[in-house]
């Protein structure tokens, strides 16, 4: 199929950046989107142009690096799906593709489609973690029973690759989706009870102090993230919240 | 819990809703009142009355509301502008459509079309009322030997452009609603896997049941005088 893609293209992060026009043809529906736009840079590679810089790694949906927001929405039209998982058969002949960065101040342009993720880092940084002590004599994790219950949500939690897909389709730049999964994947295990309240509450200062917008429960985030991450986790994080400053 | 508590997002987000709850609260028992004077008019003169003048609405439950009223939409407008101000560039081709509901992504318009009304209606009823009591002293409720309540409800409801326009606001708070009602839930915590369906389902029952009520009282008025 033949196709027009309008690319957002920036320089750096202190250029002013602005749409372009690539027709690009025979592209087939077998494709992968992030594979369409390797043909594209082969052909703007021959023609001397700069090829368009966008980020990807695993291309099979668990890293999390690739991002773009297409026609609209964050990682495409298609649902429970990463870029990299995006069929070039969702799209029609002669159809024409808007490409753009995921767009938040929090997540500043490096360049072209790639944009600056790491306040995600500072965010897990500040307590998405459980602390091991070198004592010598940690239990081992198998022995602590864990109701089956529990261990499902923490696991679905955790499945959050930290794309940024909900911070992108938030109307507010929100990353309550992606904290609130950090925070639920450990908060709901034993090994990470033990310091679930400076985590939830170190976790939404660093989120605050980085520039994400406020949550108002659009939904957005939970349509479009990829791994499928519940609401359920923003409800529960703001109880985590709630409770750890009463008992603080 | 320390004073920096409501000094973060989550925080905020907590205040906006308690007011919203209050405010849902306050807008249930308005419409029961209201709809005494469709019932009995005696007895709307004697709710009226009551609450217009027993010192602990007057002078507690009354300043409550107006506080909890103005809260909710200056902190409306501040986290409005700070939402928008998170995303200096915007898409250039954006599909929200996509993934969240109109009503989810307006509560900026739902709430300023229903605060243009609370500016009408306070001209309308509280600044009259106000004036009567506090300003002439006239405490009693009465005018010519009968309770005054009912007669000047049902006098307001004479012309047409105040009924269109108490309709219009309606629509807006019930638009206002049906986001409002089942995010206050999310927002402090208290909805679940198991229950956030059901908040969604009572948040749309109470979001069209309560404006509905409010508009056919209006209705109601305005037919039975022409
Ligand atoms: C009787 C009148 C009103 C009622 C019952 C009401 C109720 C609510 C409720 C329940 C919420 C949800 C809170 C949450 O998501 O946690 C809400 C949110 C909101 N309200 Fe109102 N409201 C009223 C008037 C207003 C007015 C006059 C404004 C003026 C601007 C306004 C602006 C907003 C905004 C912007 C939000 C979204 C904020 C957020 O979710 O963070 N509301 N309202
Ligand atoms: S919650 Fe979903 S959309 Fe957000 S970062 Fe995690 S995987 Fe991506
Ligand atoms: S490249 Fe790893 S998730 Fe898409």
């Amino acid at each position: 199929m033949n196709l027009t893609l309008e690319i957002w293209r920036q320089k750096s992060n202190s250029e002013k950046g602005a749409l372009e026009t690539y027709p690009i043809s025979e592209v087939s529906e077998d494709m992968s989107f992030l594979e369409m736009l390797d043909v594209l840079n082969e052909e703007l590679i021959e023609k001397g142009i700069d090829p368009v810089a966008f980020d990807h790694d695993c291309r099979e949906g668990i890293c999390g690096m690739c991002s773009l927001y297409i026609n609209g929405e964050a990682h495409g039209p298609d649902r429970r799906v990463t870029t990299c998982q995006l069929h070039m058969r969702k799209f029609k002949d002669g159809d024409t593709i808007f490409i753009e960065p995921f767009r938040a101040n929090a997540f500043p342009v490096v360049k072209d489609l790639v944009v600056d993720r790491s306040a995600f880092d500072r965010i897990q940084q500040a307590g998405g973690f459980v602390s091991v002590n070198t004592s010598g004599n940690t239990q081992d994790a198998n022995t602590i029973p864990i109701p089956k219950d529990d261990a499902d949500t923490a696991f679905d939690a955790a499945t959050c690759i930290g794309c940024g897909a909900c911070v992108a389709s938030c109307k507010n730049s929100s990353a309550m989706l992606f904290v609130s999964a950090k925070v639920s994947q450990f908060s709901l295990l034993p090994q990470g009870k033990v310091e679930a309240k400076e985590r939830v509450i170190n976790m939404v200062n660093k989120m605050d102090e980085e520039g994400f917008g406020n949550c108002t429960n659009t939904g957005a985030c939970e349509v479009e993230c990829p791994k499928g991450i519940s609401l359920d986790n923003i409800s529960r994080m703001n109880r985590e919240f709630i409770t750890a400053n009463v008992k603080k | 819990m320390s004073k920096s508590t409501f000094y973060t997002s989550i925080g905020y987000k907590i205040l906006m809703a308690l007011s919203g709850l209050f405010l849902m609260f306050f807008l249930l028992q308005h419409l029961v009142i209201n709809s005494l004077s469709v019932i009995s008019p005696d007895a709307f003169n004697e709710a009226s009355h009551f609450m217009g003048t027993n010192p602990l609405v007057q002078f507690l439950l009354q300043p409550v509301l107006i506080f909890g009223v103005v809260f909710h939409f200056i902190m409306g407008f501040f986290l409005d502008l700070k939402n928008r101000k998170s995303r200096s560039i915007n898409y250039a081709y954006n599909k929200p459509s996509a993934n969240s509901s109109w009503v989810s992504r307006n509560m900026i318009i739902s709430g300023l079309t229903v605060l243009a009304f609370l500016g009408i209606h306070f001209v309308d009823f509280w600044i009259p009322e106000i004036s009567t009591k506090y300003i002439q002293g006239d405490m009693s409720g009465m005018h010519n030997g009968e309770f005054r309540y009912f007669h000047e409800l049902h006098e307001k409801f004479a012309a047409m452009p105040r009924v269109i326009a108490y309709i219009i606001a309606f629509i807006f708070l019930s638009l206002h609603l049906l986001h409002g009602f089942q995010s206050s839930f999310q927002s402090v915590g208290v909805s679940t896997s198991k229950t956030r369906m059901t908040f969604y389902k009572f948040g749309n029952i109470f979001a069209i049941i309560v404006p509905t009520g409010f508009i056919l009282i209006a209705l109601f008025h305005f037919i039975t005088q022409h």
